[in-house]
């Protein structure tokens, strides 16, 4: 019985190592390849450091790259803001109210991100005739797409909290604004922040809203890593493997580090 | 606060400003479009021309072959990962589930090209195999939100129900067919939610794979490049009601907080 538990777990073991291994190996066969003269993978040439060099050297590439985390985190926290105070808001409104800022907020998050950029696009660019180049339209496509995202994950904090230390606080004199800032908020953030964390990384890897908004001359890394893919230039195609592994060295290097953080967040409580 | 009284509900305002104008107004006038012509007249020829071109129908169709396969193939893939992961004793599985969720965090397109890389050394040419590179890339993309869901239900499950089972005379496959399936449901409709909607339109997909075919995706984006907003309206509506539909069915069998697209771990 225990041989055949030990033979399970091996087994076990071979098919998550080997699903691993599929899910890294276009990464790291890429990663690998930014750091040769080669332009094809398959054929192995000198180690050059040149594809890191053009990432940042390059324009184009860094007004793109500049421009995407810029549009990122402005709309993120546009989104934050939107969606905490909606959250809060909705959260005391009365049963309509609420009803009404649940359900819209809920046609964002199921709907396709195609559909989401058509229909802003058709009525701010169409029907109420905003230029694209003023970035608004791009701008409110991505606080579209991303303040449900932080709504949502508020609401479940604002469940959490303990209603009464409320009324304490204002029973103890504190004005409703105190009450909220020093007293709700506080109980919220986690919420906030993830809500933040999770607009950031929405927005970094939206295409469908930007390709319906954005202005005919910017690019974000979604925008510009398709076309690149259908031009012929290869010393922007490697320069992008470059940045596929500096973004994944980054997303290593947070999750480390958040990981280590809650874990000795966990040790304190 | 001077003359107007600060109450806490008028704090959700802005919002519901932001999504009556930018959610509940693009949505109107979608809806008035596809059902308008050039002329501003109403008519249902965009709707009934969707129902009858075999252009649109078969982009419909193909669609949904798209996004069946590749959901059937997530879900073969990723139920076992999340099985051995959940009835695992080992130590690090939650770093180990991190590392499946961790390339979402990748942009898509730079995945999609480092998979494109890869699919070329292999296969020379891509353009040989469009249909097979488009569901690799799909599942590729997809996979970690598949995992997610369902590896949290089987995390949940009660284990003294699979004991008292086994006690009760079931074998193994029994245990599994009666009793692990049946309470997974819910972990495997999320996941199934995820992958299948995002597989009907991510046509960047194809598109960086050299799959020419349309999807419902990019059939939005081929009226609108020609300017014909009536007719693209209409796929809009159509791709939205699709949706509305297959929330509405699943929504009874999934879990209330089985947050989406990556928030879980956040």
């Amino acid at each position: 019985m225990r041989k055949d538990q030990m033979r399970k777990d091996l087994f076990g073991k071979i098919f998550i190592g080997a699903m691993l291994l599929l899910l890294y190996l276009p990464i790291l066969v890429l990663a690998f390849y930014s750091f040769t003269t080669s332009a094809n993978i398959g054929s192995v040439h000198g180690f050059t450091m040149d594809n890191y060099i053009n990432l940042f050297s390059n324009e184009e590439l860094r007004e793109m790259i500049l421009g995407t985390v810029l549009l990122a985190f402005g709309s993120a926290f546009l989104a934050t803001v939107l969606g905490t105070l909606g959250a809060v808001g909705a959260f005391y409104a009365k049963k309509a109210a609420k009803g009404f800022v649940g359900i819209m907020n809920q046609v964002p998050v199921i709907n396709a991100d195609v559909v989401t950029g058509f229909s802003v696009c058709i009525m701010l660019v169409v029907v109420l005739g905003v230029d694209k180049s003023t970035f608004v339209p791009l701008v409110i496509g991505h606080v579209v797409l991303c303040a449900p995202f932080v709504y949502l994950s508020v609401v479940p904090r604002l469940k959490q909290m303990d209603t009464s230390l409320y009324e304490a606080a204002m029973d103890l004199g504190a004005t409703p604004r105190q009450a909220l800032t020093k007293v709700v908020l506080p109980q919220i953030q986690p919420g906030i922040v993830s809500g933040f964390a999770l607009a950031v990384t929405l927005s970094l890897d939206d295409y469908f809203i930007a390709s319906y908004t954005k202005p005919a001359t910017f690019d974000t890394i979604s925008t510009y890593v398709v076309n690149a893919t259908k031009g012929s230039q290869t010393e922007i195609k490697t320069a992008l493997w470059a940045l596929s592994t500096l973004i994944f060295l980054i997303v290593i290097l947070v999750v480390a580090v958040m990981n280590l953080s809650g874990r000795k967040a966990g040790e304190k409580d | 606060m001077g003359m107007l009284r600060f109450s806490r509900k008028q704090l959700c305002i802005p919002y519901a400003v932001f999504l009556l104008c930018f959610v509940a107004a693009p949505l109107l006038v979608i809806i008035y479009y596809a059902f308008t012509n050039g002329e501003g007249q109403f008519t249902l020829e965009n709707l009934t021309g969707f129902f009858t071109s075999p252009y649109t129908i078969g982009t419909l169709a193909y669609s949904f072959a798209v996004a069946v396969v590749t959901t059937c193939v997530c879900l073969l893939l990723a139920y076992p990962i999340a099985y051995i992961l959940a009835r695992s004793g080992w130590r690090q599985k939650s770093v180990i589930v991190l590392m499946f969720v961790m390339p979402m965090w990748i942009n898509f397109t730079l995945r999609i090209t480092a998979l494109k890389e890869i699919l070329t050394m292999i296969e020379g040419n891509l353009a040989f195999h469009p249909f097979l590179n488009t569901i690799i890339g799909m599942t590729y993309d997809f996979l970690p939100f598949m995992i997610l869901p369902m590896y949290t239900t089987l995390l949940k499950l009660d284990k003294s129900l699979l004991e008292a089972a086994a006690d009760l005379g079931a074998d193994p496959v029994q245990v599994f067919c009666k009793v692990t399936l049946p309470l997974s449901i819910p972990g495997i409709i999320s996941g199934v939610v995820m992958v299948f909607l995002p597989s009907m339109t991510n046509y960047v997909v194809l598109d960086m794979l050299y799959n020419s075919t349309y999807i419902m995706g990019s059939l939005i984006g081929s009226f609108f490049s020609a300017y014909d907003w009536h007719n693209g309206s209409m796929i809009a509506l159509i791709l939205l009601l699709i949706i509305l539909v297959f929330t509405l069915i699943t929504d009874r069998y999934t879990e209330e907080d089985t947050g989406n697209r990556g928030g879980a771990l956040l």
